[in-house]
């Protein structure tokens, strides 16, 4: 039963609970996610034309040092004045710099651009194909948990797009730059520090492993603990009359010290491979001091194949290239130790990435009807013609594909359920070979305890459901050939938990009609019997409503709601539980104003409390998913069955 | 403000000094290790004597005997003394992030736990005041903030500026002329970035406030995901999201565009150093004043340099951003409870279950124009049954809920058992008095565990004595773990009706002299409704029970009946009293007994 009952706070927090999950699927959700970062490919190639620039501008800078000093050197052992070859290498640097800065600014600001437009085409896709997602899907998700697809999954991948794509390039093409500069001074050289390369990367395993582990269990360990400081507070109320906060600081002292050593020990790993890494670094420059002087030292004039292997393409090993050598060693294990780490965040963002996708990729809510609702006008010999302007009367047009033509049927609010049987999960029958007929003009109401198959009914109407066997038709046709979006615009629902947006209380009766005037605004206040309390508001009608609706009472919520209903001026009302936190007396204003507005339209009726559906045409006792009784409210008393049993208090509804 | 904190660090007080001391070391042996590189360089492969280095490193080689040395020989000796201290300087290193981890979760922890203990403590008004979803935030994102940048703070506030230090310290011993380069360019790159930061910071504050209602309209989108369908607004929705969406992205790209600027303005910085260096250095070493193997070292300390100024202007940036985080959390730290035991005479207990309304007048804040009650004058006597009857917003539950003193009155005096109320402790207090709310609360456990929120020591007979008269003892047996019923997550979702029922219980075993039922039974059919009733006036016959209920069925019995208008007594009387001579009363019967009486 998947709109009641109620659900108790659980401890979980679904966002958090998954945010270190491995992607499952990694080549597509790569190739997906960066179709949509390749809506900006121009930008993108140029962007990666810009690291390379500025990367490249690192490297050429520090080369540039050494011709530079010996130039200076040069100066100085001849004596000469003459400054201008200098000159002209600092140009070529400036100029070398200057290049890499505006590169810099370059590649960010236009990453920036493309990751924004990225995140936002996403979240833009994200949200639009949730509004078409059936309901079904609503009612077997948990909202926080969809949540987290827009705030945590989002954020993963935008680190991943912002930081990660520049940065793994750039470390990328350093560490390629490094790697064949040390190539063109000494292979031999070189070899040694590819095993060095095989003894960090198996560090970085080691390290990364348990570290993603740790932070793993701190995730759920953070679950926990804030599934309890949510729980707690929100009850706040309730341990303050059982005076149990000694008990609950207690508990609450066990999660908290959980959380703690386990985020101590995850936060020990992540920032404990830095100076790892750092202080290999120093060993591979002590050893390939070792090794280089050892081969300066013995191989005194080395030639051929020994001499290329050892001293590169100048043939022969020097001190000062062994320097230079030396001097790279040390830049070799940054980028090394940045990549791994991005590949860590580029990991997390791809499950983000995959859980975004699977919401995007769930199946539409499928629309094959083709019977529309039109402004309509009756002429002097009853036909029915279609106009385009608001003539108040409607009608549902109906193409025939056989011949080709269409006829038209007055939208009057007839309903009728012929042996519907339906399932929400394919086992249990929630409704059993169910009948009924709404003539326009009647107020059908709906008893029966929890899980009888009262709100299946309302689903079943407005299609958030279809019917498996049986059908329903309105105005004799069958809805499964109406077109949805006409179908519920026809049709108007007032449910029990009242879900009002933020924004004015006039915005929130809007919303039953976009384009409604203050007048009809009041009007359907007036109808609702909300409208003297809302004058009474501080800002009357342009009072701000908060989403969770803390300024008003459950009682006031439920008038506004009813206005809103009312607003839209609908052939079908459906009050689902639409009353039930509002006191008798105001009750039964409300009935008399709806009573008012349906006249000779169709209502549906749904409550708890018998006095809400006393005054129906007829009243439908729901047991088990079947009707078991029917009639008006004073037959259903002569026949001395269950409403009866219901009404004078010997039977509960649960 | 940071007062308020210092206190949360003391229990993690040695690790929160061990990791900067650890840092010391680290930063030490770090600015050491180039000494001996370059002594390997120079000394071992260019074969320069070791007495020719300048540095306080080659003499303690010279004293340690490495002078003999030469060639591989002494390459092999420099390098495993350095790597030595590489392998301590790892220590350090590791031990540092231990200690940073240790120290600034354990402050998080700590503070965590006061503010938890804090908020236990508040009254109901202080917790009207904050709202539990700011509660919440502050307990879980505000403390997640602070928490990092405290261990950001112990990580780098200390290794940043030393090396800034040591290698301002070291270039200086260089060249003091070459120095000035950076006495000149340093302080311009602090004040911008400072600056950039800044601006930025407002700019970000303008756009999580735009995230935060981003956020929220899409959860209420998602909540009213019924709403959206029925009324067919998906269209008009969408064009909602896509405006907040693209203000979203602007307001992103508009603050950070700010903070993509730090990059360039430090390599601008560098290079212009280094450029500088090199030509002012290239004139000074032609001139004779400095030798050209320093110019290569000097540089390298510039990078540092930088690198450190940069760090530090970060971590103010970031300071910043955490403020808005530390005065929220500040905030609660420093509200009073407005409710306490302060003027209570703890060996007071209340004697029985006589209440007593003085002259009371109540609104929920100071600043509130009107009173919600005005001038009640209530008696009731030990062991009666009350009912209280009055439309929506005729302040009922602000009534009954001076009694357990979750409200302190504004004027007048509420007496239980014969004593104001402010003259017993709290828990005295609500020890005696029970209440079940309107938004009745179970908790993610099993059947017992809550019913035991009202005796921790009831014998499992008490806890089904209990449940038996607020008739729950049959359903919950029905259940195949009867009491042992997880009611968290994938347990058994209990109806409206059963929770109620449950929620009474749990009040009931409380063994209370007073006990309040704030529209407790709404969701329970009449005749449940009445056995509870029943149960409660054979069985609890010493309580006194106080009823407020929107059916007339539920207190048609009691001893006196309150009918409560707009804050004001209309009435007090027995059912046919009221029935003959008040209005309200009557107009209620009969909106609820219409078709009964027809008959």
């Amino acid at each position: 039963m998947p709109p009641k009952g109620t659900p108790l706070k659980g401890n979980n927090s679904p966002g958090n609970k998954m945010k270190f999950g491995r992607p499952q699927n990694t080549g597509k959700t790569v190739a997906r996610l960066l179709s949509y970062v390749a809506k900006s490919k121009g930008l993108l190639a140029i962007v990666v034309l810009m690291v390379i620039i500025s990367a490249g501008a690192n490297i050429a800078g520090t080369a540039m040092l050494s011709p530079i000093v010996d130039e200076i050197g040069v100066l100085l052992s001849s004596g000469s004045q003459d400054m201008s070859k200098l000159i002209g290498f600092l140009t070529v640097l400036l100029i070398v710099y200057l290049c890499g800065i505006a590169a810099q600014y370059g590649q960010s600001r236009i990453m920036l651009n493309i990751s924004q437009k990225t995140l936002n085409l996403l979240r833009k896709d994200l949200f639009e194909h949730l509004q078409d997602l059936p309901i079904k899907y609503f009612d077997t998700h948990n909202h926080g948990e969809l949540m987290s697809r827009f705030t945590n999954d989002v954020d993963t991948v935008r680190e991943a797009i912002s930081q990660g794509l520049i940065q793994t390039i750039s470390s990328l093409i350093s560490i390629i730059g490094i790697f064949l500069m040390m190539l063109y001074i000494s292979p031999a050289l070189t070899c040694l520090i590819i095993i060095m390369l095989f003894v960090m990367l198996a560090v970085i395993k080691f390290i990364g492993k348990r570290s993603s582990n740790y932070f793993r269990k701190q995730q759920s360990a953070v679950g926990q603990l804030n599934g309890y400081i949510e729980e707690l507070i929100e009850g706040l109320k309730v341990v303050k009359v059982f005076c149990r906060e000694g008990k609950t600081n207690n508990e609450f002292a066990v999660i908290n010290e959980d959380f703690r050593k386990s985020a101590t020990k995850a936060h020990t790993f992540a920032s404990i491979l830095m100076p790892i890494m750092g202080n290999i670094s120093y060993f591979n420059f002590t050893l390939t001091a070792a090794v280089g002087a050892y081969i300066i030292l013995t191989l005194t004039e080395p030639s051929g194949a020994l001499g290329f292997f050892t001293g590169g393409i100048k043939g022969a090993l020097t001190i000062g290239s062994l320097a230079s050598f030396l001097q790279y060693t040390r830049q070799f294990s940054n980028p090394i130790a940045q990549v791994s780490q991005q590949m860590n965040n580029i990991l997390v963002a791809l499950a983000g990435a995959e859980r975004i996708f699977e919401v995007i990729d769930a199946e539409h809510e499928e629309d094959d009807g083709y019977v529309t609702l039109v402004n309509a006008k009756v002429d002097e010999n009853g036909n029915i013609e279609e106009v385009n302007e608001r003539t108040g009367v409607w009608a549902w047009k109906h193409p025939h594909s056989a011949d080709g033509s269409v006829t038209y049927t007055l939208l009057k609010g007839d309903v009728r359920f012929h042996d519907v049987t339906f399932s929400y999960d394919g086992k249990k029958n929630v409704l059993k070979n169910v009948s009924l007929y709404a003539k326009p003009g009647q107020k059908i109401a709906f008893v029966g305890s929890t899980g009888a198959g009262k709100t299946t009914i309302t689903n079943l109407i407005n299609r958030f459901y279809d019917v498996q066997e049986g059908k329903i038709t309105y105005d004799g046709i069958n809805i499964k050939k109406i077109k949805k979006d006409d179908l519920r615009r026809s049709l108007a629902m007032v449910l029990q938990d009242t879900h009002l947006f933020t924004g004015t209380v006039e915005d929130n009766i809007r919303y039953g009609k976009l384009d409604a005037t203050h007048e009809e605004i009041v009007e359907a206040a007036n109808v609702a019997n909300a409208h003297s309390f809302i004058s009474r508001l501080p800002e009357g009608y342009n009072t701000m409503l908060t989403g969770d609706g803390a300024n008003l009472s459950q009682g006031q919520r439920q008038l506004i709601s009813i206005a809103r209903a009312a607003v839209a001026n609908p052939p079908v009302l459906i009050l689902d539980e639409a009353t039930s936190s509002i006191d008798t007396r105001t009750e039964r204003l409300i009935e008399k104003g709806t009573d008012k507005l349906m006249e000779g339209r169709t209502v549906f009726v749904i409550a708890h409390r018998l006095s809400t559906v006393r005054n129906s045409n007829a009243i439908m006792v729901l047991e088990n998913g079947e009707i078991i009784e029917k009639g008006d409210h004073e037959t259903l008393l002569e026949q001395k069955g269950k409403y009866y049993k219901l009404y004078t208090g010997q039977f509960e509804l649960s | 403000m940071l007062k308020q904190l210092l206190p949360f660090a003391k229990k993690y007080k040695l690790p929160a000094i061990m990791s900067p001391l650890c840092i010391v070391f680290e930063v030490l042996i770090e600015v050491t290790i180039p000494l001996l590189m370059s002594v390997i360089v120079d000394c071992g492969i260019s074969g320069q004597p070791l007495s020719s280095k300048d540095s306080f490193i080659a003499d303690i080689l010279i004293k340690l005997g490495f002078a003999e040395k030469a060639g591989t020989d002494l390459i092999l000796a420099t390098g495993g003394l350095m790597l030595g201290l590489a392998c301590i300087s790892l220590l350090c290193g590791a031990s540092a992030a231990y200690f940073a981890s240790k120290a600034g979760m354990g402050f998080g922890a700590e503070l965590r736990k006061s503010l938890f203990e804090k908020v236990l403590g508040f009254s109901f008004s202080n917790v009207d005041k904050f709202s539990t979803g700011s509660l919440i935030t502050r307990m879980t994102t505000d403390i997640g903030m602070i928490q990092m940048a405290f261990m950001m703070a112990l990580r780098m506030l200390i290794r940043s500026p030393l090396m800034f230090v040591m290698a301002i310290s070291m270039a200086f011993s260089i060249n003091k002329k070459l120095s000035l380069v950076f006495i000149c360019i340093a302080p311009i790159m602090f004040t911008l970035i400072l600056l950039i930061g800044s601006a930025a910071h407002k700019r970000f504050t303008k756009m999580f406030k735009k995230y935060d209602q981003f956020n929220n309209s899409i959860q209420e989108n998602l909540i009213a995901a019924r709403v959206v369908k029925a009324f067919v607004r998906a269209k008009h929705e969408k064009d909602k999201f896509r405006i907040s969406n693209d203000e979203l992205r602007d307001a992103s790209i508009f603050a950070e565009k700010l903070i993509i600027l730090n990059g360039p303005i430090m390599s601008v910085s560098i290079y212009a150093c280094i450029l500088l260096v090199l030509w002012i250095g290239a004139k000074l070493i032609l001139g004779g004043s400095m030798y050209i193997g320093d110019l290569m070292s000097f540089i390298t300390y510039i990078q540092q340099i930088f690198m450190s100024l940069m760090i530090v202007s970060m971590i103010f940036v970031m300071s910043v951003m955490a403020k808005a985080s530390l005065n929220r959390i500040s905030e609660i730290l420093s509200e009073k409870p407005h409710i306490s035991d302060d003027n209570a005479d703890s060996t007071a207990s209340v004697k029985d279950g006589s209440i007593e309304f003085k002259n009371v007048s109540f609104k929920y804040s100071k600043d509130a124009e009107n009173n919600v009650l005005k001038n009640i004058n209530l008696s009731i006597n030990s062991g009666e049954t009350i009912g209280i009857l009055g439309g929506t917003g005729s302040a009922k539950t602000s009534l009954v809920q001076l009694i357990p003193r979750l409200y302190d009155v504004t004027e007048g005096q509420v007496l239980v058992g014969g004593r104001d109320v402010k003259d017993y402790s709290l828990s005295n207090l609500r020890e005696s008095v029970s209440m079940v709310l309107q938004t009745n609360l179970l908790f993610s456990g099993t059947i017992e565990e809550n019913l035991r929120w009202g005796d921790e020591s009831a014998t499992m007979d008490e806890l089904r004595a209990a449940a038996k008269i607020a008739q729950a003892d049959d359903f919950v047996m029905s259940f195949p773990d009867g009491y042992q019923t997880d009611l968290g997550q994938g347990g058994v979702n209990v109806s409206g009706g059963q929770k109620q029922r449950l929620c009474i219980a749990r009040a009931i075993l409380k063994k209370p002299k007073v006990l309040i039922l704030d529209d407790s039974t709404s969701a329970v059919d009449t005749a449940t409704d009445g056995k509870i009733r029943e149960g409660l006036k054979n069985l609890l016959p010493q309580t006194t029970k106080i009823i407020i209920a929107q059916r007339i069925n539920s207190i048609q019995h009691a001893d006196k009946i309150v009918v409560l208008d707009d804050g004001k007594i209309d009435d007090i009387g027995t059912h046919e009293e009221l029935l003959s001579r008040n209005e309200i009363y009557k107009e209620v019967y009969i909106s609820q007994q219409e078709s009964k009486m027809e008959q």
